[in-house]
C-alpha cells in the first residue's frame, strides 16, 4: 500500500515524513529522518536505548510505529542540548565519565530528563527505578545514578 | 513484501466497523508494547492494523456509579497518575505498574494486558479479584462480562471477530474492602511474573471477612480464579488457620509448567506464599 505522509512536530520543528505502516518511529528516526542519536539495542522495550519522549512522555521507539506520531510532538536526545551548550544532564554526564561505549547514553539522557521533569529532587532508589529499563553493559549505573542526582542537586540551586 | 494496512478511527463503531470488515488479521494497537515485539519478530503478520488512541472515550477514566471506567488505552502511568484510582484500588494500581519500565509505562494499557492473554499478565489477577468486567463493543452493540472470561488460553481470547475492548470497569468499592497484587520474580523490576497473586477482601465491622475474591497468574494456561481460596478467607479475621488454608487451597489450583522461570513444585510453593502476603495486605488495606 501507499506509503504514509505523516506531520508531527520533532525537537520543536515541525517535520514531515512518509513511512510504510511497519516502520517503527526509530526506523524512522534513523533510516528517514538520520537522527542517529536514538540508538537501537534490543528491538523488544526491553533496553531503553531508543528513549525518546512524545507528548513529554518516556517511550520506547521501537515500540512504537511511526505513523502513530502524526500531529504529536516527539523529542529526541538530538533536541537535549541548546546549540553548542551542553543539557546539565549531559555536562555531569561528562564530568562523571557516566558512560564507556556511549550506546545507551542518549537513552539514559533522555529518560534522566524526564526524571527530572517531573521529579526534581529524587532519591537514588526513585531515580534507579525510574531508570530501570535503560540498560547499560558498561558502567554499571553508579557513575550514571551519581550524575542524576547531582545534576537534579545543581538545577535545583540554580532554580 | 509484507505490507500492512493501518487506520486510525475516531470513534468505537468506526473501529468495530475496520475489524469486523477486515480481511485477513486484523489487530488493534494501543500501547502497542506486546503487538509491535511481535510484529518484529515475525510472531504476527497482521494485514490491518487499528489503532485505538484516537478515540477519545478510550483515553480517558471516568467515575462512574461510584465505581470507575477505565478506558482501553489509557496507559499504566496515567492510571497511576489518576487522583483517586490508586487510592482506591490500589492493588490494581500497583500490578500495572509492575509491568515493564517506565518506558513500557507510558504505553502499555490494561486492556492490552489482558488481551494479549499471558498466563502472566501482572494487572489481570487484580482486576479480575476486584470484581472488574469489561466493555466490549462488535458488530452487534455492547456486552459487558468479568475479567476472567476474556482469556482462554496462552494468546488467545473470547473476543470474536469484530470485537474488542473498549473500557475496564470497577465497580463502586464496598466500604472495608481492600485489595493487594503481589508478584514473585528473581529480580526487583522488569521481568516477567513467575507467579503472581490477587486478592480483595471485604471486611464486616468486627473486621471477619464477610467477601473475598482470590486470582493467581502464571500457575495455569489462563489467570485463575480461585473460589476455595477465597472460602478460606471469608468468615476468618485472617487467623493462622484461614491462611493455611488459603495457602492450600492456591497450591491445590496451580497447573503451571516448568520452564526458565520456575520448576512445577517452585511455582506451586510459590503460589500459596504470595495468596497469604497479599491477603495480609487486603485485609490491613481493609482497615483490619
Amino acid at each position: 500500500m501507499a506509503k504514509h505522509h505523516i506531520s508531527t512536530t520533532i525537537n520543536g520543528e515541525p517535520v514531515e515524513f512518509l513511512c510504510n505502516t511497519e516502520q517503527t518511529m526509530l526506523d524512522v528516526l534513523r533510516d528517514e529522518l538520520h537522527l542517529t542519536g536514538t540508538k537501537e539495542g534490543c528491538a523488544t522495550g526491553d533496553c531503553g536505548a531508543c528513549s525518546i519522549t512524545v507528548d513529554g512522555r518516556l517511550v520506547c521507539s521501537c515500540l512504537m510505529l511511526g505513523v502513530e506520531a502524526e500531529g504529536h510532538s516527539v523529542e529526541t536526545i538530538e533536541g537535549m542540548a541548546d546549540g553548542d551548550q551542553l543539557h546539565p544532564l549531559q555536562q555531569k554526564f561528562l564530568e562523571y565519565a557516566a558512560l564507556q561505549c556511549g550506546i545507551c547514553t542518549p537513552g539514559f539522557l533522555v529518560a534522566s530528563r524526564a526524571l527530572l521533569e517531573r521529579n526534581p529532587n529524587p532519591t537514588e532508589e526513585e531515580a534507579r527505578y525510574w531508570l530501570a529499563g535503560n540498560l547499560c553493559r558498561c558502567t554499571g549505573y553508579d557513575k550514571i545514578i551519581r550524575a542524576v542526582l547531582d545534576t537534579a542537586a545543581d538545577m535545583r540551586g540554580a532554580s | 513484501m509484507y505490507a500492512p494496512s493501518f487506520a486510525a478511527p475516531t470513534t468505537v463503531a468506526e473501529a468495530v466497523q475496520l475489524l469486523a470488515n477486515a480481511s485477513g488479521v486484523a489487530k488493534v494497537l494501543a500501547g502497542g508494547t506486546d503487538l509491535l515485539v511481535q510484529l518484529r519478530s515475525g510472531i504476527l503478520k497482521p494485514d490491518l492494523i487499528v489503532d485505538t488512541k484516537r478515540i477519545p472515550e478510550l483515553r480517558t477514566i471516568t467515575s462512574e456509579g461510584g465505581g470507575y471506567r477505565i478506558g482501553a488505552s489509557v496507559s499504566g502511568a496515567e492510571a497511576g497518575e489518576h487522583a483517586t484510582l490508586s487510592r482506591d484500588w490500589p492493588g490494581i494500581v500497583e500490578a500495572v505498574e509492575l509491568i515493564g519500565s517506565t518506558q513500557i509505562q507510558g504505553r502499555a494499557s490494561f486492556v492490552g494486558n489482558l488481551c494479549n492473554a499471558s498466563p502472566a499478565a501482572d494487572s489481570v489477577p487484580a482486576l479480575i479479584a476486584a470484581g472488574a468486567t469489561v466493555v466490549i463493543a462488535g458488530p452487534n452493540g455492547e456486552r459487558e462480562v468479568p475479567v476472567e472470561e476474556v482469556p482462554t488460553g496462552p494468546g488467545s481470547t473470547s473476543l470474536a471477530k469484530g470485537e474488542m475492548v473498549v473500557a475496564v470497569k470497577l465497580p463502586p468499592k464496598p466500604a472495608r474492602t481492600g485489595d493487594a497484587y503481589l508478584r514473585f520474580i528473581p529480580r526487583t523490576e522488569m521481568d516477567i511474573a513467575v507467579v503472581g497473586a490477587g486478592v480483595c477482601v471485604t471486611l464486616d465491622e468486627g473486621g471477619t471477612c464477610t467477601a473475598a475474591k482470590v486470582s493467581l497468574g502464571a500457575v495455569a494456561p489462563t489467570v485463575l480464579v480461585v473460589p476455595d481460596a477465597a472460602a478460606a478467607l471469608i468468615g476468618s479475621k485472617l487467623d493462622d488457620a484461614a491462611l493455611a488454608a488459603l495457602d492450600a487451597a492456591a497450591r491445590a489450583a496451580c497447573k503451571p509448567i516448568d520452564d526458565k522461570r520456575g520448576t512445577i513444585e517452585y511455582r506451586t510453593k510459590v503460589a500459596g506464599v504470595l495468596a497469604r502476603r497479599a491477603a495480609a495486605t487486603a485485609f490491613k488495606r481493609a482497615g483490619a
